[in-house]
């Protein structure tokens, strides 16, 4: 079952195909090298390098303002749509660099789904939001399957039971956490083989938050999963893999359970212990 | 009489020197309940102003229009399909100098505001979508002003442009195309009203476009629409409302345009749908009849209240409607 | 999870592949789209140059006018065979035969009368009031010989400026082959010049189009915008100031705001009507007249500048006023001492935008009877006059050529007034602008 779940390695992505098969023994699916942002004359992120394996969550951690969702937008181009916004350096995904000009933003985007901090559902029903992805890119071969589409995404996100008896009212409707899991149902639905997701439970209650826990920890099976979090037991929890940001930098990043039981710098220490942030 | 009124405009703008001397030389400057009170009613009656204003518009129009349905049927003037207030025209029978059906009339100022919406709409639409989501800022800065421009132009400006410029090159390129357009066509003042009413149009959406959140276009971009699909799916059904309105302002300012008609439209009533044809409309009507002679108990003066009434009530209703959307439109996504 | 696993076959698993598939047709759709807006914003900008170019193509031709230059003798058989030099004899006498002379001294070989008549007609007919202002200016000039230029007919104007083209048959322009060749003896004699036409800035109304002026116009618009801006501006003002400030908020007041919004966007023609039958009917105000012009302008500008102002004072911080009203400062004092100076220079510019606006406006003077002929320049606010954008609909009308450059000159000179106005309303908003 699983097996069949991930993406063949032999489908044609991106345009291009010749360098994949090098980085599949190891797992590799986003490969960042010597990243940096600037928004005009501000530098928001230094030399970032970063490797990010499939079917782990990767958790990005840090003070606030660090430039984690700076980071996180990068991965799918959506800084591109920042008019003073300026990445250089490299980002590939399976080996391909998604600033190439082979690559096209809306095929990236449709392949790197992003959940953004803030609940942001269009004014439609809720139907409309989570089937404009695959409308829009055409992936529905009928109404039927549309309405499968729907409602597995739905399904997935844990909000099913919640609105199956009115899709039709809408998204804005809802409340703030059922907002969050619809983004992430609307995401899902167009079936990308990464996902960002910036702190998508900062709005929730633990409830909830347990139920969007359980969800990645699911969705992982799956997907490549980029999480930010200002949760630091959310990290421990759910990721594999630990990011520290601070101030731009990426401070240090390993395995989640050693960030959290032994970093190696001092600066994470802090952090994690509270004591910077 | 004209001395009074210099000596009154002197002092008046000799009052705000007078206070400001006041105000940096005075060492009290205590509040005098009094006088507080006194500026207090002068405010509360200058805020009654527009109020007045709008109770003088509908009295005047309501009081004559009375008078002229005295003399002329409300079912005729509403109904009837023939304007045509100088035929027979006697003296000693007043209400008996022409018939009066408003429907011509109407038509011709519908055709006329017809034309100038399917130029301005989609223009002022598209344009309002280029400068807010593809232009870049320097172009922007200087092409919204540009734009603005248009709606500063005086419409006499308009009027002289469309019957000394468009219309004879209208009727030049029928001559060409073997068409039979006349002088006075409902084209050529419809389309110059087009040009006039774009940044009616552009301005409101742009603004409303602009207004349309980020994270929403975000969302839609983070899920691979290109941006053509963004604004089509997204922003533009988020900024309909507003949109909507601006659309039904720049309509209610068509239909009560004046100046473009009068010089470049014509005086003959006609129901027809020709764009090609002379048509005229509601307000060059109301000046045809009320410019020259003025003989305040002629059924042909009053006509002119009674449209000025209708072009009123019309308007107004448009206008209202507007209103209407856009609080729907904020009571529903605020 | 049973059913988890049964649905998530449906979610779209080679999603890149499909996209890949279809990603022409939507860049297709994505540039076409993007087209249709450059488009718009070309059809809008171009709308906007070619009714610029045309007019100023029209209109530039004004500014100059095409005089003759005769050798004028002040005759005193012929203006005062009397010897009075009295004011009344000057200004009756036949100043026509002088030029009629200067003209036949000019052309001694045209002989018969026909011929004359037209030789005549080259000056315009108005010259003879150029020629007793002279006289009853300065008598002393009486029997003297001038060379004295002088305003050319609006035919001859026309064709030395080019819109009476000389290659026409003969029989379908206004003017005769033999005129023309008078035309271009003067040409070769130096004594026909097109020259800065001062007229144009100097007179009033007229007639003949080679006098007519706009300066009575210009003194109407004056005068009726001075009206207006006495009457707008305060009430304008205290009403921003009573709604944005003191007003409570309930029905009445809310009441009282849609009627403003309402009142924006009636027809102009209305206040016309309004006019008309208040102003005019019941008040008996004088017709025709800045008075009720401006008037009827201000209603008009009301809700404009109320709305402009009430901006203006919002963009004032609370914290101001909290400030004063912390060190015990009445809500009139703390209004009037700190909230309306940092108000007004945007209420100023407003109020600036609004007079261009009536400064523009035409269709509700037509109502109150400014549309009359009106030679004389006003003296005031309730002599007769025209304003300018009704002096521009009036010589649109006129049949003769030379008034559609006379027209086309107007407007520039009016557009040029609301350049300037919202110029100094940019200029002000620069200037004062604050960010708090
Ligand atoms: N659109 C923008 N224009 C200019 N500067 C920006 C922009 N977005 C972010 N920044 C700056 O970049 C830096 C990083 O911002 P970013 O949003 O990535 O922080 P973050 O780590 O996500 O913080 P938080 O945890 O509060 O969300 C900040 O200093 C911020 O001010
Ligand atoms: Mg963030």
């Amino acid at each position: 079952m699983l097996a069949q779940q991930q993406i063949d390695p032999s489908t044609p992505t991106m345009g291009q195909n010749q360098q994949m098969s090098i980085h599949l023994e190891n797992n590799l699916k986003v490969k960042v090298s010597d990243v940096a942002v600037y928004y005009g004359d501000k530098q928001a992120l230094f030399g970032i390098d970063l490797d990010i394996y499939k079917n782990q969550v990767t958790a990005l951690i840090g003070p606030s303002g660090c430039g984690k969702s700076t980071f996180l937008r990068c991965i799918n181009r959506m800084n591109d749509t920042i008019e003073s916004c300026r990445v250089t350096g490299s980002i590939e995904i399976d080996g391909v660099n998604i600033s190439d000009r082979s690559v096209d933003v809306v095929e990236l985007r449709s392949r790197i789904g992003i959940v953004f901090q803030k609940a942001n559902p269009f004014p439609k029903s809720i139907y409309d939001n989570v089937s404009y992805g695959p409308r829009i890119h055409g992936l529905a071969k009928d109404r039927q399957h549309l309405d499968h589409i729907v409602e597995s995404s739905l399904e997935r996100a844990g909000l099913w039971k919640e609105v199956s008896d009115r899709l039709d009212e809408p998204g804005t409707g809802l409340s703030g956490g059922q907002q969050q899991r619809l983004c992430i149902a609307r995401t899902i639905a167009v079936g990308p083989d990464v996902i960002l997701m910036d702190e998508p439970c900062s709005a929730l209650d633990p409830i909830a938050t347990a139920k969007i826990e359980e969800l990645m920890d699911e969705l992982r099976q799956n997907f490549t999963i980029i999480i930010v979090t200002h949760s630091m037991q959310q990290a421990a929890r759910v990721s594999q893999k630990t990011a520290f940001f601070h101030l731009g930098k990426l401070v240090e990043c390993g395995e989640t359970e050693q960030i959290f039981t032994n970093p190696q710098d001092s600066r994470t220490q802090d952090y994690i212990t509270g004591r910077i942030g | 009489m004209n001395t009074i009124f210099i000596i009154l405009a002197l002092v008046a703008f000799s009052i705000p020197a007078i206070v400001s001397y006041r105000w940096r030389h005075s060492i009290r400057l205590v509040a005098n309940p009094k006088v507080e009170l006194f500026v207090r009613v002068l405010l509360i009656l200058s805020s009654l102003i527009a109020v007045i204003t709008t109770v003088g518009i509908v009295l005047s129009l309501l009081f004559e229009s009375i008078r002229f349905f005295n003399l002329v049927s409300p079912l005729e003037f509403l109904t009837s399909t023939v304007w045509s207030p100088q035929t027979a025209l006697r003296g000693d029978q007043v209400g008996g100098s022409g018939v009066f059906g408003s429907l011509p009339l109407l038509a011709g100022t519908m055709l006329i505001s017809a034309i100038a919406m399917t130029v301005a709409v989609p223009v002022g639409l598209f344009a309002a979508i280029y400068l807010a989501e593809y232009a870049t800022p320097r172009f922007r800065n200087w092409a919204k002003p540009a734009l603005e421009i248009l709606a500063g132009v005086p419409t006499v400006v308009y009027g002289f442009f469309a019957a000394l410029t468009v219309a004879p090159i209208l009727r030049e390129t029928g001559t060409v195309l073997g068409l039979d357009i006349a002088s006075e066509s409902a084209l050529a003042a419809g389309s110059v009203m087009g040009i006039m009413i774009i940044p009616f149009v552009s301005s409101l959406s742009d603004d409303v476009i602009r207004a349309v959140p980020r994270s929403l276009r975000d969302a839609s971009l983070g899920l691979g629409a290109t941006q053509s699909e963004t604004i089509r799916q997204v922003v533009l059904p988020a900024a309909l409302p507003g949109i909507v309105s601006a659309v039904l302002l720049a309509a209610s300012r068509a239909i009560g345009e004046t100046m473009i008609v009068v010089m470049a439209a014509g005086l003959a009533a006609k129901l027809t749908a020709n764009p090609l044809e002379a048509v005229t409309t509601v307000t060059v009507q109301i000046v045809t009849l009320l410019v020259g002679d003025q003989e305040f108990d002629s059924a042909k003066t009053l006509a002119a209240f009674a449209l000025g009434l209708l072009l009123f009530c019309v308007t107004l209703t448009l206008n209202f409607i507007a209103f209407k959307v856009v609080q729907r439109y904020r009571e529903q996504y605020d | 999870m049973t059913d988890t696993i049964d649905t998530s076959l449906s979610i779209p698993k080679n999603t890149s592949e499909i996209v890949h598939q279809g990603l022409k047709k939507r860049y297709a759709a994505e540039k076409r789209f993007r087209r249709y807006g450059v488009v718009a914003v070309c059809v809008a900008l171009l709308g906007l140059v070619v009714l610029f170019s045309s007019i100023l193509t029209k209109g530039y031709t004004a500014f100059y006018q095409t005089n003759i230059q005769l050798d004028i003798t002040f005759d005193e058989s012929v203006i005062d065979p009397k010897g009075t030099r009295k004011t009344k004899d000057l200004s009756s006498a036949d100043y026509a035969a002088l030029l009629k002379k200067a003209m036949r001294t000019q052309f001694p070989e045209v002989k018969t009368r026909r011929d004359k008549k037209k030789l005549y007609n080259l000056v315009s007919s108005t010259a003879v009031f150029a020629l007793r202002a002279k006289t009853m200016a300065d008598p002393s000039i009486i029997g003297q010989t001038h060379s004295l230029w002088l305003t050319a007919s609006d035919d001859v104007d026309m064709l030395i400026k080019g819109h009476i083209p000389r290659e026409l048959p003969e029989n379908e322009r206004r003017i005769s082959n033999k005129e023309i060749s008078w035309v271009d003896q003067l040409i070769e004699a130096g004594s026909l010049e097109k020259q800065f036409n001062r007229q144009f800035f100097s007179a009033g109304d007229s007639r003949e189009p080679e006098a007519a002026g706009i300066k009575g116009a210009i003194i109407g618009s004056f005068y009726t915008l001075l009206v207006t801006l006495l009457l707008t501006f305060p009430t304008s003002v205290a009403a921003a100031i009573y709604l944005e400030e003191f007003a409570p908020k309930n029905r009445w007041t809310a009441m009282i705001e849609v009627n403003i919004n309402n009142l924006a966007a009636v027809p102009s023609i209305v206040f016309g009507l309004l006019g008309l039958a208040i102003f005019l009917n019941v008040m008996h105000l004088p017709r025709s007249a800045p008075i009720v012009g401006g008037l009827v302008l201000a209603l008009m500008t009301l809700p404009t500048i109320i709305i402009a102002s009430r901006a203006a004072l919002k963009s004032v911080p609370p914290s101001i006023r909290a400030a004063a009203l912390g060190l015990g400062a009445t809500r009139m004092q703390t209004v009037f001492h700190h909230v309306l100076p940092l108000a007004m220079p945007g209420i100023m510019t407003g109020t600036i935008i609004g007079m261009a606006q009536a400064l523009g406006e035409t269709a509700p003077l037509l109502m109150i009877g400014m549309v009359a002929f009106i030679v004389d320049v006003p003296g005031g606010p309730t002599d007769p006059s025209t304003v300018l954008p009704v002096q521009i609909f009036l010589w649109a009308d006129a049949p003769e050529r030379a008034f559609v450059e006379r027209t086309s000159a107007a407007i520039l000179v009016l557009l040029g007034f609301l350049v300037s106005m919202n110029a100094l309303a940019i200029f002000l908003r620069k200037k004062f602008e604050r960010h708090w």
